[in-house]
């Protein structure tokens, strides 16, 4: 994976791991684009601490910016770093070690013993 | 080190290659060890299902068959929304190992991007993030 693919995922991460911004991302993700003022109306935080998250976010990548006047401006999530950060996540989530084992215990039974499964992919 | 794009396991098995190969590409070998169902068209662009009583299902595409040697297949990556083009190729390579097999599965293409989605991902970051929240969190703890 190319490095600055590796930043945006950590930067996806960072803003994933305080409560207050995961609180911003899936306030946008569950509603769509928001102004500060709106989150505030949601979020046991103040507008200005919101606003203050939210023009790091920007700068980040992490949300879009709508055109508009100053306090009307929609903030938009952006759904590009966090397809990023899914891969990362998807090779910590892979296993194939339980379905290998499956395997051994398939074979040392037999073909036609009872089955224990692996497990998803 | 940055995240892997492939995985890789080695497993040695008590059977000959000849009956791992059964188990890996034979629906009824892959129904009793890796999914609850399976259906498999095997020759390289023939299709393979594998189906979990969960509700997962897992559609692959036969990419090598060399009996008894390597299997390869492409799939979608598990977790990503069903729409994602992006897939891994897994390959099963088997060697004989004394009266068994020596059986490698690797799992590749997990650090590859979509058109447009690594450009889009990162217009727009760059500078020091972390060294920002910092300054953030300093900033909201003297408010």
């Amino acid at each position: 994976m190319p490095p600055d693919a590796e930043a945006v995922a950590g930067q996806v991460f960072a803003a994933l791991a305080d409560p207050t911004r995961r609180a911003i991302l899936a306030a946008l993700a569950a509603g769509g684009p928001a102004t500060a003022t709106d989150l505030a109306g949601q979020l046991p935080v103040t507008r200005q601490a919101i606003a203050k998250h939210l023009a790091l976010l920007a700068q980040a990548g992490l949300v879009t910016a709508e055109p508009g006047e100053r306090r009307r401006v929609r903030y938009r999530l952006r759904s590009a770093p966090m397809q990023v950060a899914q891969q990362f996540l998807a090779a910590l989530a892979r296993d194939w070690d339980t379905p290998l084992g499956a395997l051994a215990g398939h074979l040392d039974r037999g073909a036609r013993s009872p089955t224990r499964h692996g497990g998803t992919p | 080190m940055g995240f892997p794009d492939r995985i890789e396991r080695t497993v040695e098995l008590a059977h000959p290659p000849g009956t791992v190969w059964a188990a890996l590409t034979t629906a009824a070998g892959l129904a009793a060890w890796f999914g609850d169902e399976a259906a498999i068209d095997l020759r390289p662009g023939g299709r393979a299902e594998l189906r979990w009583a969960g509700g997962p299902t897992a559609e692959l595409r036969v990419e090598r068959v060399e009996e008894p040697a390597v299997f390869g297949f492409t799939w979608p990556i598990y977790g990503l929304p069903g729409g994602d083009p992006r897939r891994t190729y897994v390959e099963f390579t088997l060697e004989a190992a004394g009266a068994g097999t020596r059986l490698t599965v690797a799992e590749s293409g997990f650090a590859q991007l979509p058109a447009g989605v690594h450009r889009a991902a990162c217009d727009g970051n760059a500078r020091g993030w972390a060294k920002e929240l910092g300054e953030l969190a300093s900033y909201l703890d003297a408010a």
